[in-house]
């Protein structure tokens, strides 16, 4: 009659980075403003094409905060990542004058709460952070697990799961009606925790030859793609589209193998 | 405004607090939990899930068709934990679930989404497999709670030395303990002592010994969850 919430959509995205980040040994730590002395200052301890560590970036940059970015090698994962995180081992971790926080969203939620006189994050009133909430379990759960089988499937058998993930995006959407974003007139909650869709969903329709979110299924979630990515912090954060594109390409390649 | 998609119009001329509910849910019992700590009054409504969905639960969650569901004013909210982080919200002067502190409410919020991710699909896992997977199941059970003993520490309970978020979330399936070790023929006393000590101090809470049945009777309703999966 009831079931636990999973997490399986992100380990499916982390997962299939970390095979190629065996070829691809990546570590590099990106310096975005403010120094860290022992154990003070943030740092996100990420991913370059991870969607749930963009999120982190997103609300840090929301709030003006400065922070050290550590690049993970997710197939050789280091050895801070793993003490601040020994629990589920996984990035994004946030480390806030030495102390550890896992999962992108009760990050997202931290940053809101650790920052409170900046950029408002969540949205005021109760009744619509728990709806906020609502949603962003629901594409967490449901639209990222209907999303995964685009990028694998051909032929007919891509047809179907198409339709599975546009009647997942259709009843988000609901969330966007008259409003510019799911926050209202500017980003919130819910804008960072799915906003990746809107870089990251045309790429996977580009890599597997599918129409997912078009005018005709999808025109608010279309229209809000460009409206999101137009947002500067969102801007200046997107990893390369080549880079992500090729990675995603031969994800693909090796999953179909 | 925000547009609620579940259309709760046909509801709005409802005052208070209504919860949706299923007897031995233990995600319905977090809510009952709750409201009990904050001395919330509430009106609570059995859903027979074995006999289909009520049109109201329909209404109220159209989009999962799951309980729990409260309702404030008409107004929907669904699962469990967002329940939780909702009552604190809208009842400011009610004793508080979540720490006032950011981090510890971080490490709250954590690990009720551990525990939420972790236990009940484990637990299920143990009274439905067998064999190699079942040996799995076992392994990630007992991994599951010495986490959370080590989670726990030298503390009273998850909150410190008040009753709070997590353990409002994990309470309820101290009743399924028992049932747990039966099926994964393991003691929790001997892999998780301190996890074992708090479920001692849960139950002597009049919130949770009002919203729990036994281990007995979790027993019982296990037995009749494998003859509707067709489990030996």
């Amino acid at each position: 009659p009831w079931k636990a919430m999973h997490d399986p959509a992100t380990q499916i995205w982390t997962s299939f980075i970390a095979h190629e980040q065996k070829r691809d040994q990546h570590q590099s730590s990106k310096q975005h403003g403010g120094p860290t002395m022992a154990e003070k200052g943030v740092k996100v301890f990420g991913m370059w094409a991870s969607p749930m560590a963009i999120r982190v970036e997103w609300a840090l940059r929301l709030k003006g905060v400065g922070y050290e970015y550590v690049d993970e090698d997710l197939a050789s994962k280091s050895d801070a990542l793993l003490r601040h995180n020994p629990v589920t081992k996984k990035v994004p971790v946030l480390v806030h004058d030495g102390k550890p926080i896992a999962e992108s969203t009760i990050i997202v939620e931290y940053i809101d709460e650790a920052w409170k006189d900046g950029y408002p994050i969540m949205p005021a009133d109760p009744y619509d952070r728990a709806q906020a909430r609502f949603w962003a379990r629901f594409a967490d759960d449901k639209c990222n697990a209907a999303i995964f089988p685009v990028f694998t499937a051909t032929g007919e058998a891509q047809r179907e799961v198409v339709r599975e993930a546009q009647r997942c995006l259709k009843t988000l959407e609901k969330a966007l009606e008259g409003k510019k974003f799911f926050g209202g007139d500017a980003v919130g909650y819910l804008d960072v925790v799915v906003g990746w869709y809107a870089y990251w969903l045309p790429i996977i329709e580009e890599v597997s030859g599918a129409d997912v979110v078009t005018d005709e299924e999808l025109p608010l979630m279309k229209a809000w793609f460009g409206r999101f990515l137009a947002v500067d912090v969102v801007k200046e954060t997107l990893p390369p589209r080549d880079k992500l594109l090729a990675l995603n390409k031969a994800r693909r390649e090796q999953l179909s193998a | 405004k925000s547009i609620d998609p579940t259309n709760s119009t046909a509801m709005a001329g409802e005052k208070g607090l209504v919860l949706l509910d299923f007897w031995v849910s233990p995600f319905g019992q977090r809510c009952r939990i709750a409201l009990a700590e904050k001395g919330l009054p509430y009106e609570y409504v059995e859903e027979n899930l074995m006999a289909g969905k009520s049109d109201r639960l329909l209404r109220s969650n159209p989009i999962h068709k799951k309980i729990p569901v409260l309702l404030h004013d008409g107004r929907p909210v669904n699962e469990s934990l967002i329940i939780l982080n909702y009552l604190d919200d809208a009842f400011p002067d009610t004793p508080s679930l979540l720490p006032s502190d950011p981090y510890q409410r971080a490490q709250a919020r954590f690990w009720a989404d551990y525990v939420d991710k972790k236990v009940y699909d484990c637990g299920t896992r143990l009274w439905k497999l067998k064999g190699e997977p079942h040996a799995q199941a076992r392994a990630d059970m007992v991994e599951i709670l010495k986490n959370l003993d080590g989670a726990l520490g030298d503390k009273a309970f998850f909150g410190g030395h008040a009753f709070g978020f997590v353990d409002a979330a994990f309470a309820p399936f101290t009743s399924w303990f028992h049932s747990y070790e039966k099926y994964g023929e393991f003691s929790v006393a001997e892999v998780a002592p301190k996890i074992a000590a708090w479920a001692k101090r849960c139950g002597e809470r009049e919130s949770v010994a009002k919203s729990l049945y036994s281990p007995d009777k979790i027993y019982e309703f296990i037995g009749v969850l494998k003859k509707m999966h067709g489990v030996e």
